[in-house]
């Protein structure tokens, strides 16, 4: 049977079988012979004594206390001590003043030091493994303990002659900002403090660890760093001193200025260079400039550390230097609010996005590409020159040879140049003079020059169009139709199936999505006055033919269908938007007879190969595709069509009834069409539409 | 056909090889002292409803002769036992039944206070006897106390030794718990001193001057109240055990009063 206890129960509401089991583990531990762990098993089970009465745990603790007297060697001694604290309240009896005495005697007594002897140990290695338990019982001394209890603490520290093992685990276990404020009173300490075997330096390091956390008193400041820092030049060993060093790197960038740092930083690369032992410490080193760059956000502050450049030398392994660049970079990214043409600052980290740039290789990962592509962007997009566009585009210009395998960079740089160009049509408010006008031909020729080196197809496609627009936006007409023909030429190369965040899809869908978008902008461009009329439509009308669509798809329908939309637009007296400056067709024709005659020939070749496709759909497994699609064009007809012309007007009502013709139509869409075309009807000129309405049978459902 | 429950407490007496020769040790047993027995006829003769069936029961404890019952204890040459047996007697073509449990029996607490007797005791090379070169011994001085040797049952031996001094190191420091057990029988007695348990108190070479907790609870079953009666007598001893990393041992032994308060 179990029965569930609520967290707070009492030993009366235990039921009897379960308070005997307990009493019978109790009985069985004490009867286990070996002292130690006699000790551990009853200190595991300590919060038991809950089950049989409310004082059981107060009154076992002090009793497994003097049990760990029986230990005899120290250090088991103690980690036995810092168990004790783990399950019990910490208690302050645990670590009288008298028992540490004894500890440190029994440490250099006979008997231990003869097993170090034998051991091979030093001492200096053995007396840092008594730290993390000592550590762990002044922490939960220390825990919450009023600054009173502290302060006592400190001067039994005192009177035990300053045992450096002590001091130590003092400064990591008590709360930094009590450490921090009596910061010269420790370093006294550290000073008297008889070595005996534990080294200095990590003392040292412990009270940095502290200043790291809170702050000393303001005027203790400068003498604390020069105390330490004296103590830490003169470590010999390598390790030792860097990982000293390393925190009092950030002491250094708490409280002083940059003349500290760079003495600091110069230090550390005089110390770490002879015998290339900085290869060693690379952690060390890539922590120090994390804390550099944390404190000192300000670029152009950064790189006045002369001895900031430098210190990056240091990371000669690639990946290490790489992971350092990315800090800079995000750390740039993050703080940097207004862009900039500092040279300073632009030389060093186009070396370091250089850096990054040329450690892609082919077995870098697509991840790890997309990363530093985008630190590069944020770099990039935060470089101005102001008014001297020359000057930027000369920058884009050298950025593209830096950073030709990041092809998310090439695109940016793409984008950049484009919005270029538009700044300066802003500036000149759309008119150029000579000169604006040759730079914005300078910066069509990079696109048209660097789309061709981007692999992804759409993202050609889409720059050809965009870059298409940019230019006809500044009037350069032929530059413009150069990019709309490049696209033309770009959509047969289009594949079956494109890979889309890792995984391969039909490309359809973007082809649809791109031709439309297209069409929107074709309908502005004006016709070249050499080529025949609506040259790129006609070409793009071949291509889109040839292309192999899926076999059952509709794609190619619903394209034509589009491509009636553009071709009825264009048959307006105005259309609806314009390019600023720029005459489109309808300016340039003004309605003459034969370009609409054009166009109609046009329309009706397109309408044809709809209706015949809308044929082939008859069998039987395509029947509701035909329905979908005769619908379709009935709509399109419905918005851009004059139905006042007889043959239209029938081509709708056949349509309309072979939507519904085998039962195929949506009963809802259909009424509301037919509700739609009765409520235009009311409109003025608009009559017509309620013959047709007439002639526009629901059929219902039988 | 009837089911019953009978009551049997006994005292199991073994001779020791020691007194009268292994095999007849081996063989001749003496008569296990009966002290209690008793039977109830729970269900007469019939059919049992199916499922669980509870049957009170109750058995007055009343030792022949109006004398107190003996506590139960489970030692070597002494065992004390209760034990509860239930026989379910069937038809002829069904096995008879049967199920045996033990149950434990404690005395009342005995009336009047305890006198507690607590102990010092000092233990050097000079107070130590039957040693045979005393010169040859490493020097030492240990210091120390037992709080009563008149100890309750219930409650545990405490106490506290501090090693003032020693040349030698310390390897362990030990509490023997002895159970001396004497049976009569035809012939003579024999008494026989075991170990129950050996509880560590210090391991390795503690600290000189350091008072340590002399501490040990009365294992139940293998402790039982000091018990004196005219076929036997069931009494308990400590020995404090010191080792020595050359190898000496030094013993200092007390004996014990244990009884139930």
């Amino acid at each position: 049977v179990c029965i569930c206890y609520r967290y707070n129960f009492s030993p009366e509401s235990v039921n009897d079988t379960a308070k005997e089991t307990c009493l019978n583990w109790f009985f069985k531990i004490a009867s286990i012979r070996e002292l130690i762990p006699r000790f551990y098993v009853e200190a595991a089970i300590l919060k038991c004594n809950k089950f049989l009465s409310k004082t059981g745990i107060s009154e076992c603790l002090p009793r497994l206390t003097s049990m760990i007297r029986g230990i005899g060697d120290p250090l088991v001694a103690v980690y036995a001590r810092a168990y004790l604290c783990r399950v019990g309240s910490p208690v302050k009896y645990l670590f009288t003043a008298t028992c540490l005495c004894l500890l440190f005697q029994q440490i250099h007594g006979d008997t231990v030091q003869n097993q170090l002897v034998v051991q091979c140990v030093e001492i200096p290695l053995y007396l840092t493994l008594y730290s993390p338990a000592i550590d762990w019982i002044l922490q939960c001394i220390a825990y919450r303990a009023p600054e009173v209890l502290l302060t006592e603490m400190m001067e039994r520290c005192r009177k035990l002659g300053n045992n450096a093992l002590l001091l130590n685990s003092v400064m990591s276990a008590f709360r930094a900002e009590f450490i921090a404020a009596r910061s010269m009173d420790f370093i006294g300490m550290i000073k008297e403090c008889d070595e005996s075997g534990f080294p200095k330096h990590l003392l040292f390091r412990s009270l940095g660890l502290n200043l790291a956390l809170a702050d000393p008193p303001e005027n203790d400041r400068l003498q604390i760093l020069n105390e330490a820092w004296k103590v830490i030049t003169k470590l010999k060993n390598p390790q030792d001193y860097i990982n000293c060093a390393e925190v009092w790197v950030e002491y250094t960038c708490r409280h002083f200025t940059n003349r500290e740092i760079n003495t600091v930083l110069a230090d550390v690369i005089k110390h770490m260079t002879p015998d290339r032992a900085f290869e060693d410490a690379y952690p060390q080193l890539q922590s120090i400039i994390q804390k550099v760059i944390t404190y000192i956000y300000d670029f152009s502050l950064l790189f006045s550390v002369e001895k900031f450049l430098p210190f990056l030398d240091m990371f000669q392994k690639e990946s290490v230097r790489v992971e350092v660049c990315k800090c800079i970079m995000e750390s740039f990214i993050k703080h940097q609010q207004e862009s900039t043409k500092d040279p300073v600052i632009l030389n060093a980290l186009l070396h370091i996005c250089k850096t990054m740039h040329d450690s892609v290789n082919a077995l870098t990962l697509e991840d790890e590409k997309r990363m530093l592509a985008a630190l590069i962007n944020g770099f990039i997009k935060m470089v101005s020159f102001g008014r001297d566009f020359e000057q930027q585009l000369s920058f884009y210009v050298e950025a593209r040879s830096m950073f030709c395998n990041l092809e998310p960079v090439l695109v940016q740089l793409i984008h950049s140049v484009n919005q270029l160009a538009m700044e300066t049509r802003k500036v000149m408010k759309g008119n150029h003079s000579r000169k604006t006008a040759a730079f914005v031909r300078a910066c069509v020729a990079f696109c048209f020059i660097t789309i061709p080196s981007l692999s992804s197809i759409f993202t050609r496609l889409n720059l050809y169009l965009h870059s298409g627009q940019v230019a006809l936006a500044n009037q350069c007409l032929s530059q413009a139709d150069a990019f709309f023909k490049a696209a033309v030429s770009l959509v047969p190369e289009v594949p079956k199936m494109i890979s889309v965040d890792g995984k391969m899809r039909p490309s359809d869908a973007f082809l649809l999505e791109f031709l439309c978008n297209f069409f929107s902008t074709l309908l502005v461009v004006p016709d070249h006055p050499e080529q025949g009329v609506l040259f790129l439509v006609r070409g793009l009308l071949n291509v889109i033919q040839d292309y192999t669509w899926e076999d059952n798809s509709d794609d190619k329908v619903r394209i034509y269908t589009n491509v009636l939309h553009l071709l009825s637009a264009m048959t307006q007296e105005a259309y609806i938007y314009h390019v600023d400056k720029v005459d489109s067709n309808d300016t340039l024709y003004g309605g003459d007879s034969k370009f609409l005659t054009e166009i109609n020939k046009l329309c009706e070749t397109v309408i044809a190969q709809i209706l015949d496709h809308l044929k082939t759909l008859g069998k039987e497994e395509t029947l509701k595709r035909q329905s979908q699609l005769a619908l379709y064009f009935f709509n399109t007809i419905l918005a851009h069509g004059d139905l006042r012309n007889n043959k239209l007007n029938q081509l709708s009502v056949n349509l309309w009834n072979l939507a519904q013709k085998h039962g195929f139509a949506d009963t809802k869409t259909m009424v509301k069409t037919l509700e739609y075309i009765k409520r235009r009807s009311k409109q003025p000129e608009m009559s017509h539409f309620t013959d047709l309405a007439l002639r526009l049978p629901l059929q219902s459902r039988t | 056909q009837g089911i019953s429950l009978t009551m049997e407490g006994s005292v199991n007496l073994q001779l020791s090889a020691k007194s009268v020769g292994v095999f007849e040790a081996f063989y001749n047993s003496v008569k296990p002292i009966q002290i209690i027995n008793s039977t109830i006829e729970m269900v007469k003769p019939g059919k049992l409803p199916s499922g669980k069936t509870e049957i009170p029961f109750e058995f007055p404890l009343h030792m022949k002769g109006n004398k107190v019952l003996y506590e139960t204890y489970h030692g070597v040459f002494v065992n004390i036992q209760y034990t509860l047996r239930c026989d379910m007697r069937r038809s002829l073509l069904a096995k008879d039944l049967t199920k045996t449990c033990e149950f434990i029996v404690h005395s009342l607490s005995q009336k009047g206070k305890l006198m507690p007797s607590p102990v010092d005791f000092t233990i050097t090379p000079e107070t130590l006897q039957n040693v045979k070169e005393r010169a040859s011994l490493p020097k030492f001085l240990i210091r120390g106390h037992l709080s009563s040797t008149n100890c309750i049952i219930t409650q545990p031996l405490t106490g506290e030794l501090v090693v003032e001094n020693a040349e030698a190191a310390v390897k362990s420091i030990e509490l023997q718990l002895v159970r001396v057990e004497t049976c009569g029988c035809a012939e003579g007695y024999a008494r026989d001193a075991t170990e129950i348990q050996n509880i560590q108190i210090a391991d390795g070479d503690v600290c000189r001057g350091l008072p340590i907790p002399i501490y040990m609870v009365f294992p139940r079953l293998f402790t039982c109240p000091t018990l004196e009666t005219t076929n036997f007598k069931v009494e308990f001893e400590v020995n404090i055990v010191v080792l020595l990393h050359d190898d000496h041992l030094i013993t200092e032994n007390f004996p014990l009063k244990l009884c139930r308060m």
